[in-house]
């Protein structure tokens, strides 16, 4: 008891002013976590309430920053810039644990069992698996190349491209040694990838070269297969002020929708035949494609200088059906897992705006310090994310 | 690149950016500015400059190189990388300015 009187007190102390105070009792299914890029900080969100609840400091450079939640939707896993692996308790919003795993990180995954924590590096480059419990390591795959696209797939295992080396990879941890697999060549420089919610298609971004890598999982011998490797060929490139993003990339009526990467296009290819079967002009340099859950649209934002806008396109049509401006230097954008709004974060703007996605009005903002990742609990059950 | 090319092509490219370009810059620009190398050039580099997919930024990463030649690549970026041309987007006054903001060894 007088230790639980302690944790409160801790807890009421960091919460601070400006926050609702804090229930312990509070559900954490309708819960979200903000990066604040700069102050190494996280805010914990209520979603349904669309109020902020807690900020939780120390976690380093978040730069880069990623998170993967607990099944039980109670731990966010904050996967930062310089190696830090941080577990938050989203029902005492405190940190549970934290380690510095490496020199330089750049995303991790979490099994789909709940039990294994992954971690793609930069330096050293390679991927470390973390239990997820207590952050003790309990697998170190040296890769001689910075990582990237580091997803997990079902039956404990997780798969990852190469930078350097332009290859896929693939580790199996349901028995007791990990079973490390190379899957075969990607292209040149692979700058992300992602997984299909329904765990077939692993799909590799090409920055290297003009391309796009799918392996498809359910075959017992995955091979690459390459497409889209022609789009844009006639012309200048492009400058990419900011590298696109493949998580939450956009599958929908069929569809791959993804960035083009040098060109302000996003680029529709039907996923059956693999050919491209639209090309939209859009505002900028697409860094984020993601689909509105339940509806036909998907939403895409902006590398700098043309950040501030944010464009809906119709899948079906391929058409640009609204333009946005949310405001300054937008970073990300999180649907509600029913698609009724979006949570869009304004770096520059210190808020996190949140639109009716019907309506396509503001409700409201939030303020937040320098907002990047804005992630939902929900995202614990999806897989691909 | 060779190490031997790419320092040929920080040479080439520093001749492009004379010295009489360093000008006073107005101070709500050196804000932006500020922010530009923390924010966007944070996201490849690191926000601490400690590097990511673009390589460490620190003072101490940077110690052989000069203010001309880093604004000769913050302005032309380094073809066959990931490090684009901020040309568009920076006068080389500005270049330069953040140039030296990186080599000012911050205490970050």
């Amino acid at each position: 008891m007088k230790r639980y009187l302690l944790a409160a007190t801790l807890v009421a102390l960091m919460t601070g002013p400006g926050f609702a105070e804090g229930p312990q009792d509070r559900a954490t299914g309708g819960l979200g976590v903000v990066i604040e890029r700069a102050s190494g900080s996280v805010l914990i969100v209520d979603r349904l309430a669309r109020a902020q609840l807690a900020r939780v400091e120390g976690l380093g450079d978040l730069s880069h920053a990623s998170i993967n939640f607990s099944p039980d939707e109670r731990y966010a896993y904050v996967f930062g810039r310089d190696g830090g692996l941080t577990k938050v308790d989203l029902v005492t919003r405190t940190i549970a644990a934290r380690v510095m795993q490496a020199g330089n990180s750049i995303g991790g995954a979490i099994s789909d069992d709940g039990r294994l924590v992954a971690v793609s590096n930069y330096e050293p480059g390679g991927i470390r698996i973390f239990d997820a419990d207590t952050l003790a390591m309990v697998a170190d795959i040296p890769t001689g190349s910075k990582t990237i696209g580091l997803v997990e797939l079902p039956g404990r295992r997780f798969a990852w491209a190469l930078w350097d080396k332009g290859e896929a990879w693939m580790a199996d941890l349901s028995g007791a040694e990990p079973i490390v697999t190379r899957l075969g060549e990607t292209g040149a420089n692979p700058y992300d990838a992602i997984l299909t919610g329904d765990g077939r298609h692993f799909v590799v971004g090409l920055f290297g070269e003009k391309g796009v890598t799918l392996f498809d999982m359910w075959d017992k011998a995955p091979a690459p297969v390459r497409f889209l490797s022609d789009y844009g060929k006639t012309g200048e490139d492009l400058p990419v002020y900011k590298m696109p993003h493949l998580q939450g990339w956009g599958f929908t009526e069929g569809q791959f929708a993804l960035p083009a990467v040098g060109r302000h296009q996003v680029l529709w290819v039907d996923r059956n035949s693999l050919q491209q079967v639209a090309a939209t002009e859009v505002h900028g340099q697409p860094v984020f494609v993601i689909a509105q859950p339940g509806s036909p649209y998907v939403w895409v934002n902006f590398a700098t200088p043309l950040n501030d806008t944010v464009q809906v396109i119709d899948s079906r049509s391929h058409a640009v059906v609204q333009t946005l401006t949310p405001g300054a230097a937008v970073l990300h954008m999180e649907f509600a897992p029913r698609g009724s709004e979006v949570w869009i974060s304004l770096r520059d703007d210190n808020r996190v705006a949140v639109y009716d996605t019907r309506s396509l009005q503001p409700i409201t903002s939030l303020p937040a310090e320098s907002p990047s990742g804005i992630f939902f609990t929900a995202r614990a059950h999806r897989t691909g994310l | 690149m060779p190490r031997g090319q790419a320092i040929a092509l920080i040479c080439a490219i520093a001749l492009l950016v004379p010295a009489a370009a360093r000008a006073e810059i107005a101070p709500a620009r050196v804000a932006k500015l500020e922010n530009m190398v923390l924010q966007d050039c944070g996201s490849c580099h690191g926000l601490t400059m400690k590097g990511g997919l673009g390589r460490p930024l620190t003072a101490a990463a940077l110690s052989q190189a000069g203010a001309e030649g880093l604004a000769g690549i913050i302005l032309d970026g380094i073809p066959g990388t990931a490090m684009p041309p901020w040309r568009p987007l920076l006068s080389e006054e500005e270049a330069i300015w953040i140039a030296e903001y990186l080599l000012k060894d911050r205490q970050r």
